[in-house]
């Protein structure tokens, strides 16, 4: 029996609209998000530049970036990939269009509310999760819209299996919603104030806090990301995925054992140890299905890597696959208790963070939003293949020099923190570390001013494919069949 | 850490939940054909169908 909403005549395109809405507000917000952070990190070499204002304050800016970065740039590179994936690989039309509008205008709305109450130093304090009750309660909805979006979808696919990508896709959109729930728990002091406090304290909200912290990495900046790869890398590269079934295994086993790492941010604090310790060998146990999935994606090309040379899209995607397989090595090394004692605190955590953050996540979403942003006009390739070239090399070279700042500027300041002199008082005073790290910020700086120039290089190929061509729906191809009920 | 009395029992019933979908995409043969899926989505043409025939820039 035909569905009968398959019989009016928009439903016999695909949802192009609201992918294509998620893909341009991504590359905006992709300029937004980087920009606060060259700020921040110009901050730290010149703090005059908070213009003795509270608003530009290194404090209320910082979580302003991390939230743009992950949530506004992150997030909807991730909507519009789920949404373009979910659809071409059920051949289904969305589940429904007035709720996918709703997820993009809602999405949108509290990315907005973000830029504008963080600055005002409305904060729940809470990291990556600063954003307070009424914006908590805005993002609870458009998330169940997202979730009754995509699973709809998946509901009314017309092709018997569900691909590998989506699943990833569907184990981030659950877990993201009881992360959420669970962490932003919050008493507002005032019904019509932005004021409330955390449903937990002392050790206890630290807990939930990185419970919720690291499975955000996990599963936000990670499986969400993954389903993206598993999509684009094999069509980019025209090629099957390497091998199918480890991509199964691998998406069972990193859902099976992430949820207990988080404690490896709370390592000698007051938690009790074997919390501590169970979080470290968690962490540890993740490096096998991370690089399960990281062989397998770069693997795809085996046999193929001449594409590699002529397709700068591939080399986003292939090297955002390196940076992946690196910080989830360096990731679990850090939760070693002995390599934390080091690490801990200092701006290696910063390096780590970013060779996740700026080489896998950014990486793979540009790549994807290449391969995106011409379809959804038309098209079939960007307006310019060599300004995706230059995009990749100032942005690779971006994120060398500011990983690798970092990673110096870390070690030497755990190495100078720890120093003893023969009668145990410490060698160096604390503000000697911060004058010695001095000229790994101004590396940093320039790292990240790279990167985001390559980011106006994305924004100028973006206006050049779009302009002139209409927004383009493709039609739902005829020989898919009436929809499988699972 | 009375925290943990709900973070423990959440992530079992988490696991309990990911496992009963686990043996229900088993049993509903998610997994009988691993390797047409892969080539399915190669085959599935998203790029010419639109496709102009001008030249791109530079």
């Amino acid at each position: 029996m035909a569905n009968p909403m398959t019989n009016t005549a928009a439903a016999a395109t695909f949802n192009y609209k609201v992918v294509r809405q998620f893909a341009i507000m991504t590359v905006v917000w992709g300029i937004v998000g980087m920009a606060v952070g060259v700020i921040i990190a110009a901050q730290l070499l010149w703090p005059e530049l908070n213009f003795d204002t509270p608003w530009f304050s290194y404090g209320r800016l910082r979580p302003l970036h991390t939230n743009a970065v992950i949530f506004a740039f992150g997030g909807c590179a991730l909507f519009a990939s789920s949404y373009y994936c979910v659809q071409r690989t059920c051949q289904a039309r969305l589940f429904s269009d007035g709720l996918a509008a709703f997820t993009f205008w809602g999405w949108n709305a509290v990315i907005v509310l973000a830029a504008i109450t963080l600055p005002l130093g409305i904060t729940s304090s809470k990291e990556y999760a600063e954003l307070e009750w009424p914006i908590d309660i805005l993002i609870t909805l458009v998330w169940v819209a997202y979730a009754v979006v995509f699973f709809g979808t998946i509901a009314r696919r017309t092709t018997p299996h569900i691909y590998v990508a989506n699943w990833f896709f569907g184990s981030y959109i659950l877990t993201i919603a009881l992360l959420h729930v669970v962490n932003s728990a919050e008493l507002p002091v005032t019904l019509l104030g932005w004021k409330s406090y955390s449903a937990y304290a002392g050790v206890q909200d630290a807990m939930v806090q990185w419970w919720y912290g690291h499975n955000a990495v996990g599963f936000f900046l990670t499986a969400g990301f993954l389903g993206m790869m598993y999509y684009f890398v094999p069509k980019q590269a025209g090629r099957p995925v390497y091998s199918y079934r480890l991509s199964v295994v691998h998406f069972w086993s990193l859902i099976f054992t992430y949820m207990w790492a988080g404690p490896h941010h709370l390592l000698y604090t007051a938690l009790p140890d074997w919390t501590q310790s169970l979080g470290m060998v968690f962490s540890l146990v993740l490096l096998a299905p991370s690089w399960g999935g990281m062989i397998n994606g770069i693997m795809t090309l085996s046999g193929a890597w001449h594409k590699l040379r002529e397709d700068p899209i591939l080399k986003f995607l292939i090297v955002s696959l390196s940076f992946y397989g690196m910080s989830t090595f360096e990731g679990p090394m850090m939760s070693i208790k002995t390599v934390n004692a080091l690490s801990h605190y200092t701006d290696w955590g910063i390096g780590h963070v970013h060779s996740g953050a700026l080489g896998w996540v950014a990486f793979i979403s540009i790549g994807s939003m290449y391969y995106l942003l011409p379809r959804m006009f038309g098209k079939s390739e960007m307006w310019s293949l060599r300004l995706i070239t230059v995009h990749f090399w100032i942005a690779t070279i971006g994120v060398v020099l500011y990983i690798a700042a970092m990673w110096i500027a870390g070690v030497m300041q755990g190495l100078m923190w720890r120093a003893t002199n023969p009668d145990g008082t410490l060698t160096y005073a604390f503000v000697e570390t911060v004058k010695a790290t001095k000229p790994f910020y101004a590396i940093r700086l320039l790292g990240g001013l790279l990167f985001l120039s390559g980011m106006f290089v994305m924004v100028y190929n973006t206006i050049r494919t779009v302009a002139g061509n209409r927004p383009y729906d493709a039609p739902i191809p005829v020989n898919a069949g009436t929809p499988v009920h699972a | 850490m009375e925290i943990l009395i709900l973070l423990i029992p959440l992530s079992v019933a988490l696991v309990l939940v990911i496992g009963a979908v686990f043996w229900w995409s088993v049993d509903s043969g998610q997994f009988d054909d691993l390797e047409g899926p892969a080539h399915r989505i190669i085959a599935d043409d998203d790029g010419s169908a639109g496709r102009t025939t001008e030249p791109p820039g530079l």
